[in-house]
């Protein structure tokens, strides 16, 4: 509510110039996907087009062809769940206490946080390299152990979605209020604060299952086999199957952001009624 | 320095009681070597209201976040019902409390903010809607049941605050400023009906201001606090007529600064010689704290010209600058209208008064 009224204070731009800035913004993110698109029913490098790449992929022997590619996927999700599991059992907890019990961390906190968007993902591996040599002895070499690398790779994205959300409710109030009125600190927790941290929440989920569904470079030189690298490998071989498949991640991220969206906005509508 | 009265309020003795006990005994509280409370002694009958009364920064809220557990405290016995509350837990104490921020749950309508207690307390759903609706009715929002706090006044975000304090009958009910976000006329009205309910329910009540007309208007017994001490305890009446000190004295009630020389422990004054109240001081010049009702216009004595004069209903007060530049408001019934510039002649009336040592300023 509040910070609807600070953007209304600012001088607005008029229609033209928003139509303008979204057209141009439109434009930069949609003419490379049709370009995808158009690519995908190019037959060969000859001028003319066929449907081929798209009814291939339902033939009988491409499904054996491409079980690979759908084993990746399946682990990307995995993957993708994994991370978000982490951030939230891991990284939510620990930033509510902070910003409740210990503030004097938080500067702490944040700059922890930050690192990873500053290491470069290849020093990353470098250093990970020997732990996760440790890691497969026990926890087995499976595809979701780079969940762990994962969620320290989405530290940055998550806790700044997260954290702006916990500086717009005031959460030292609003649990001190319910434990008064009886509530141990995991109600305070779960009944009060997740619900009003829900936008960020999700923000922060959404954020890290992009990144894990985008990641190449740590799967990729760590040699396990996620989205990325499988379209990598298809496309040497088949590159329209490998412009189809990254347009159904896309799609996949667009949905997973209209649900989330959605999700998002269903206390305020039912606010409203 | 500090009187200690241990008699109850006047109301606490005609109240069922409901409420509980609550007894602080030398209460120290520091903020990283900043004392908020320094020994702090208090005793709250049950059913009482006690406001808890001082400039800001002087420790009311640490003292009643150290009775909700919300702070801890460093030394002392804070004791409700008879039971140290040491190791309980803020959500075991049996407390309600309202705060001065708003602090509805914002995702929660008014009534779903009023049952939270009482779901804590695993209440049935059925009794628990009942009962919530029976509070709400007492602050009369029912009709608003189904709105959000962002839906709702100040006023009335702080009425659903009060309800949902008071659904689980507390023992005790804390209260942090919890009208000064309101404007006058709310406030007032508010105030009264936190009086009513608390006295109806007979629940022990601790209330925190820094408004002295809000402590003196609703409030069994009022504690003047200064840098997290309580300076004096007592009923409205007794810090007005018979303040401790120099501070409660400005501080509970209106009081006229006037320069006087303390002669023989009697306080000198424009040729009068008025008791001290309070301690002791050295003589020699001090500045007396002289109410405006223990001024009279009369037709003659000390000389001055009348600045301003205004009508405040049952009685006027008129504002008069005395021949030697002292500005001092007196209290008279409103038949007598003063006009500005009008030379008029001031007595006392030789009522006590308190002293501060001269050239101190607040
Ligand atoms: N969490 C804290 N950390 C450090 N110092 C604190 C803290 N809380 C309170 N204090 C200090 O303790 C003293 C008493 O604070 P307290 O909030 O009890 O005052 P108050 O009487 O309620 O004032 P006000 O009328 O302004 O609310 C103040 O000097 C304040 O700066
Ligand atoms: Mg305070």
């Amino acid at each position: 509510m509040t910070a609807n009224q600070a953007v209304r204070i600012g001088a607005e731009p008029s229609a033209l110039t928003r139509r303008l800035i979204l057209g141009i913004i439109g434009a930069i993110f949609l003419i490379p996907v049709i370009a995808m698109i158009e690519f995908t029913f190019r037959n060969g490098l000859a001028g003319d087009y066929t449907t081929s790449h798209w009814t291939g992929l339902f033939s009988e022997d491409s499904a054996r062809t491409y079980r690979g590619l759908y084993e990746a996927i399946e682990n990307s999700l995995v993957l993708a769940a994994v991370t978000v599991g982490i951030v939230l059992v891991l990284l939510l907890p620990t930033m509510v206490l902070v910003h409740m019990q210990f503030p004097r961390l938080k500067r702490t906190l944040e700059f922890i946080c930050i690192i990873p968007i500053t290491v470069p993902a290849i020093v990353l591996v470098v250093g990970l390299a020997p732990v996760y040599s440790v890691v497969v002895q026990v926890l087995g070499g499976s595809t979701w152990t780079l969940a762990f690398a994962y969620g320290i790779t989405v530290l940055p994205y998550a806790y700044r979605a997260i954290q702006g959300n916990l500086d717009a409710i005031p959460v030292k109030t609003l649990s001190e209020a319910a434990s008064t009125l009886g509530a141990g600190w995991l109600r305070v927790l779960w009944t009060i604060l997740l619900p009003n941290l829900r936008r960020g929440v999700l923000a922060a989920s959404f954020i890290s299952i992009a990144v894990v569904l985008g990641e190449f470079t740590i799967a990729s030189l760590l040699n396990r086999r996620n989205l990325q690298t499988a379209l990598l490998q298809v496309s040497q071989s088949d590159p329209w199957v490998a412009v189809i498949f990254a347009l159904a991640a896309l799609a996949l991220a667009f949905i997973l952001l209209l649900i989330i969206g959605r999700l998002g906005s269903a206390t305020p509508s039912r606010r409203k009624s | 320095m500090t009187a200690t009265f241990t008699m109850t309020g006047p109301t606490a003795t005609h109240t069922p009681t409901a409420g509980a006990t609550v007894q602080l005994s030398a209460v120290v509280k520091a903020f990283a070597g900043h004392t908020a409370l320094n020994s702090i002694d208090l005793e709250v009958a049950p059913g009482e209201l006690v406001a808890l009364l001082g400039p800001s920064g002087c420790g009311k809220t640490t003292a009643l976040r150290s009775i909700s557990g919300l702070e801890s405290i460093d030394s002392g016995r804070i004791v409700i019902d008879g039971v140290d509350v040491a190791d309980t837990p803020t959500n075991k104490r049996d407390i309600g409390m309202v705060f001065q921020a708003y602090s509805l749950f914002p995702h929660m309508t008014v009534l779903e903010n009023v049952e939270f207690g009482l779901k804590m307390r695993k209440v049935a759903a059925a009794r628990r809607r009942e009962r919530a609706l029976e509070t709400l009715d007492m602050v009369g929002l029912t009709k608003h049941q189904d709105r959000f706090a962002h839906q709702l006044s100040g006023g009335q975000q702080q009425r659903v605050a009060l309800a949902r304090a008071l659904v689980t009958r507390p023992r005790v009910l804390l209260l942090d400023e919890p009208l000064s976000a309101l404007d006058a006329k709310v406030r007032v009205q508010l105030r009264e009906e936190i009086r009513r309910l608390q006295t109806e329910l007979g629940i022990t009540t601790v209330f925190v201001t820094h408004d002295q007309e809000e402590a003196l208007a609703v409030a069994d017994r009022v504690a003047v606090m200064r840098d997290g001490r309580i300076e004096q305890i007592g009923t409205p009446e007794e810090l007005y007529a018979t303040p401790a000190n120099a501070f409660v004295a400005d501080f509970v009630g209106l009081s006229n600064r006037m320069p006087a020389e303390l002669v023989d422990g009697q306080v000198t004054l424009h040729g009068c010689s008025l008791n001290l109240l309070g301690d002791p001081m050295p003589d020699g010049p001090v500045i007396a704290l002289v109410r405006p009702e223990d001024i009279a216009l009369t037709a003659d004595g000390i000389a001055g010209t009348v600045i301003s004069s205004s009508f405040l209903g049952s009685l006027r007060r008129t504002r008069v600058r005395l021949f030697d530049d002292t500005v001092v408001a007196i209290q008279h019934e409103v038949e007598r209208h003063p006009l500005p510039g009008e030379a008029v002649t001031v007595r006392l009336k030789g009522a006590p008064v308190s002293a501060l040592p001269p050239k101190v300023k607040k």
